[in-house]
Order: structure tokens, then C-alpha cells, then sequence
């Protein structure tokens, strides 16, 4: 989706056009073209009156914004929608902090116990979340965090992904660089902040966009541990919206459109660097 | 206090935060999970310890099998069909310059939508005439109308090809990653040999992509087996339902815990998948060392 793209118009390959070729290209854009169909008919769905769903063209006779004034009136999607932008940016925030505290100081500090620290907390990648809801839910009744924000956060705010990616990258600093640092009399603590820090970015966006992108479509705990609407996140709120609505399509595509077209703006905005992360965490993860 | 004792004082300040997360948020709660699988608990009276029995009585209900059947559907279903759909698309877009990044965009935009969002689209498209899209499409086509999510035979590959729709992308880009990762001039060796394309692919390109290859069928088979939103949202009048033919065990989980509240019993079964995943991963690990 560049320069680049527009340059090698009329040319399928450096090698030429031969008619397989084309046929494959073909293939691949309408295989590409029946992937984003979903989206294409929710977003079609929710600017249609009740009247015309049962009309499947895609671009609507008569497009209207009726639905999202009426889904957006009550103001709960516009409440739903600041939940889950503050839980996942709050989450996030707390993984690229603590998960590169963490892994700097058990790539870069030798000290006893170091292995045995590193081992205990990748082990805990074998766990899986389903095994520890039911006690982070006893947890939580015991302390009050059910139908909380703080409740809907904690079981997330560090991960042994982010540590294991994040031990990864600092490992490849020169430890030359961080003994400059120490000349110059920076501590400990400044030298990972505005030293190490600065060296990994590529990692830290990685790190931040999954993060993100995994608390934003969370489900299964933030579904167990709240209660009231006022605290539902995003796809939780949006599940009983549609349960509600029942046969209403087109509220419900209203209402999907809402929880998915402004995500989506942002992560095409951020293609390039997310498929950079998925490439960067797939390989070393 | 010399330098090195001073910087290991560093390090395990740095570490003290995070440490009382990992044993609090972690270890206590999973060793919390076995505890509470050998008791029987409906949170209103006291725990009581009942040792083996709730793996006993899990393993004598017919239930458990049949939902034990159908998490092991969506990864046999799933996992060798988008892996094969991902590596060919992958191997096709690889050569493709015209509109490279826009072809790859399309494949890659389902992986970041919400599954519990966009189950209601596929909800929606699963529907009888007039309603469901894929229905009406078929009737253009004078092809018989599918009963889909009504069935139970259809049901559970009709979920699953949501979940491979989501997922498709994000296996493409690791596709991807990996064949650019294999260097030109064994293709350009290949070629000089007179190898086809065909025995190119058989002979370097799968044996190369074999550690991709293998990350991805468990990172998927690990995924399917924990499928629960895709199915929660698209079955909310009878999940699991029909007749429990889509109940996977993480929706047995969620239904013997907070509808039943039945603690000992959900948790029981937490501990079997548990293992299932953990089989999985060692798999894994002892694949890629015997390389």
C-alpha cells in the first residue's frame, strides 16, 4: 500500500506475465476480497432501515445514520467503548513497563538466582488463563474486586510473553553501552530507562500493540468478573446489547460496526508496524 | 558496599514488584486450582474434601466425553485446513508484487476484529432465507438451503470456519516471515539444478519452514482447543447448543463455574485441559529438538 505498489502495476513479477500467474493473482484477490466480506456487509447492515435487510445489496438504496443515533443515544456504547480504551491502555502500559523491567534485568544483572527467577516466571506460560479464573474470581470476591476496573485488570498487567520477548531483545545490547552509562554516572535504574530503553522500541511497539490488541478483544474474564453494565468492556457490553436486540440486525451490525470500525482504522493505520510485531514476536516467541 | 553487591541490590529491587505478582497472581492461584479440584465447593458452604472424586465423576459423564469430542473437532477441522489455506496463500503472496500490500491487508484485517463482535456477523450470515447472506446466496445459485448453526451436524464446522477466518491472517504474516527468512540462493542453486517449481517447494521450501510449520500447528491447535467466544456469542439461546453438538470444554468450564457454581467440579475440569495444553507444548518442544 505504497509507491511501490503503483510501480509495479502491469507487472505480476519481475519475471514477466505468463497466464498462470495471472490466474493466481486473480485467485489471491478474490480470496482477499471474500475475507473482508463480513465487514463489508456489517458496516452495509447498519446504515439499513429494518426494512431493506432482507435487501442484500451491499451498498444500501438508501444509506442512513438512524442506527448509530439511536444505539449511541443512551450513551452505555459511548461508556463501554472509554472502559476498554482505559483498561487495555492502562494494561498495556503496566506490560511495557514491568515486562522490560523484568526482562532487562534478568538479560543484562548476574546475580544469584537469576535462572531459577527467569524459569519460574516462563513456566507460568504453560498455565492457561482457564485454570486460574476460578481462583482469581474467589480473589477477587474476597477482596472486592468484583465489578471493578481494578478487577477486570490485574490478572494481566504483567506477562511472561512480554518478559521472554522483551529478555530476548535486550540481550542483544552490547554491554559496552550500558558500561558508558555507568562511567557517566548514571544509576541503575536511569541507565535501563535512557539507555536500554531508547535501543529496543521495535520490541516495545511490538510488545504494546498485542498487548493492546489482546485486552481490547478480551472476552472470558472481563465476561466472569463483572456484573453491572456501567463496567462492562467493549465486547462484553456489545454481547448482551445483542442478546437484547435479538433478531434486530441491523442495531446489532450497528453495534459491531461501533466495537470494530474504529479499531480497525487504527491498526490499518499501524499495519505496518503490527505485521513488523506479529513477524518480530512470531519468530523470536 | 562494593559495585556487585550494589547491583545485585538492583536487580531484585527491580524484580521485588514483579515478584509478588507472578507468586499472588500466578503460582498461589494455580496451585489454588488443584486444591479447589479435589474438593467439592458451591461457595455457600465451607469446602469439603472429596480427594478424586470430581476427576472420577468427570470421567464417568457422558457430557464430558461429548464435549471432550467436540473441542477436539474444532482443532481437527481447524487446524490442517488454515494451516494449508494460510501456507498457500503465504506462498502465492510472496511472489506477488501488484498490490502486495493491499492483498495482504485484506487477508490480515479479520485478525484484528473481536471474535465475541464479529460472531454476530457470521451469526447473521448463517441465517435461513431471507436473512442469512450465505443462504441466499446459495438459492442464486439453486443450491438446497443449509440449516447451519440449526443443525447439529453443521453447527460445529460452521463455528470453526469463523475461527479459522480470524486467525487466517495472522498465520499468513508468520508464513510470510518464515519464507523470506529462507535465503534466495538456494531457490537460484534449485533452479540451476533444474528443479521445478513443485519439487523447489517439496524439497526446500517445506523442509526450511519446518520450525514455522511447527509453531503455528500448536500455537492453533492450542487456540482451537480453548475456543469459547466464537461459540458463547453465536449460540447465546442454547449455548453450546444445539443439543450441546458446539459445546467446547472451556463453555463446560464456564457453565459448571457460574451457572452451577459448582467450584471443585468446573475447576476438575480446568485441570484436564491443563494437561491437554501442556501434552501440547512438550510435543512441541520435543519436536523442535529433534530437529
Amino acid at each position: 500500500m505504497s509507491a511501490a505498489t503503483h510501480t509495479g502495476e502491469h507487472r505480476l513479477n519481475t519475471s514477466g506475465i505468463r497466464p498462470g500467474r495471472i490466474v493466481a493473482w486473480t485467485i489471491l484477490l478474490l480470496g482477499g476480497l471474500v475475507m473482508v466480506t463480513p465487514l463489508a456487509f456489517m458496516l452495509s447492515t447498519s446504515l439499513k432501515t429494518a426494512g431493506q435487510v432482507y435487501d442484500l445489496r451491499l451498498i444500501p438504496a438508501a444509506p442512513t445514520l438512524a442506527n448509530y443515533v439511536e444505539v449511541l443515544s443512551d450513551g452505555r456504547f459511548a461508556r463501554w467503548f472509554l472502559n476498554s480504551l482505559g483498561i487495555a491502555t492502562v494494561v498495556t502500559v503496566s506490560n511495557v513497563f514491568f515486562d522490560s523491567l523484568v526482562g532487562y534485568t534478568l538479560a543484562k544483572f548476574d546475580f544469584r538466582g537469576r535462572y531459577f527467577v527467569f524459569l519460574a516466571i516462563l513456566s507460568t506460560l504453560m498455565i492457561p488463563t482457564e485454570m486460574l479464573v476460578i481462583p482469581w474470581y474467589l480473589m477477587s470476591a474476597q477482596f472486592g474486586w468484583i465489578d471493578s476496573y481494578w478487577g477486570i485488570m490485574f490478572p494481566g498487567m504483567m506477562t511472561a510473553f512480554g518478559t521472554f520477548l522483551m529478555k530476548q531483545f535486550f540481550e542483544t545490547i552490547p554491554d559496552d553501552f550500558l558500561e558508558a552509562a555507568r562511567i557517566d554516572g548514571l544509576n541503575e535504574f536511569q541507565i535501563w530507562w535512557r539507555v536500554a530503553m531508547p535501543l529496543v522500541t521495535p520490541a516495545l511497539s511490538a510488545l504494546a500493540i498485542f498487548t493492546f490488541l489482546g485486552n481490547w478483544t478480551a472476552f472470558f474474564w472481563p465476561l466472569i468478573v463483572t456484573t453491572s453494565s456501567e463496567l462492562y468492556t467493549l465486547p462484553v457490553g456489545l454481547s448482551s446489547f445483542a442478546v437484547a436486540e435479538s433478531i434486530q440486525w441491523e442495531k446489532i451490525m450497528t453495534g459491531v460496526s461501533l466495537a470494530t470500525i474504529p479499531t480497525l482504522v487504527v491498526f490499518l493505520l499501524l499495519q505496518r508496524y503490527i505485521v513488523r510485531g506479529v513477524m518480530l514476536a512470531g519468530l523470536k516467541g | 558496599m562494593s559495585l556487585r553487591s550494589k547491583r545485585v541490590l538492583w536487580a531484585w529491587s527491580f524484580l521485588a514488584v514483579p515478584i509478588v505478582f507472578y507468586v499472588m497472581i500466578r503460582f498461589y492461584p494455580t496451585l489454588q486450582a488443584f486444591r479447589i479440584s479435589f474438593t467439592d465447593w458451591d461457595l455457600l458452604k465451607p469446602p469439603t474434601y472429596i480427594w478424586f472424586d470430581n476427576y472420577v465423576r468427570l470421567f464417568a459423564d457422558p457430557a464430558f466425553w461429548k464435549v471432550l469430542r467436540n473441542t477436539f473437532a474444532y482443532l481437527v477441522i481447524g487446524t490442517p485446513v488454515s494451516l494449508v489455506l494460510a501456507f498457500a496463500i503465504a506462498w502465492y503472496l510472496d511472489r506477488v508484487r501488484l498490490m502486495h500490500g493491499f492483498i495482504r491487508a485484506l487477508y490480515f484485517l479479520p485478525f484484528l476484529t473481536t471474535a465475541a463482535a464479529m460472531a454476530w456477523v457470521w451469526r447473521w450470515f448463517y441465517q435461513p432465507v431471507p436473512i442469512g447472506v450465505i443462504n441466499d446466496a446459495l438459492a442464486l445459485l439453486g443450491i438446497p438451503q443449509q440449516p447451519f448453526l440449526r443443525s447439529t451436524t453443521q453447527a460445529l464446522p460452521a463455528v470453526t470456519v469463523t475461527a479459522i477466518w480470524a486467525g487466517l491472517g495472522f498465520q499468513i504474516i508468520i508464513f510470510l516471515a518464515g519464507l523470506r527468512a529462507i535465503p534466495q540462493t538456494y531457490y537460484e542453486a534449485a533452479r540451476i539444478d533444474g528443479l521445478g517449481e513443485w519439487a523447489i517447494l517439496r524439497k526446500i521450501t517445506l523442509p526450511l519452514l519446518k520450525p514455522t510449520t511447527i509453531f503455528l500447528v500448536v500455537f492453533s491447535s492450542i487456540g482451537f482447543l480453548r475456543i469459547f467466544d466464537q461459540v458463547y456469542n453465536m449460540t447465546t439461546n442454547d449455548p453450546g447448543g444445539p443439543l450441546g453438538s458446539t459445546k467446547p470444554l472451556v463453555l463446560m468450564i464456564y457453565q459448571t463455574a457460574f451457572s452451577s457454581y459448582d467450584m471443585g467440579y468446573a475447576t476438575a475440569q480446568t485441570v484436564v485441559l491443563f494437561l491437554i495444553l501442556l501434552v501440547i507444548s512438550l510435543a512441541q518442544l520435543w519436536l523442535l529438538r529433534a530437529r
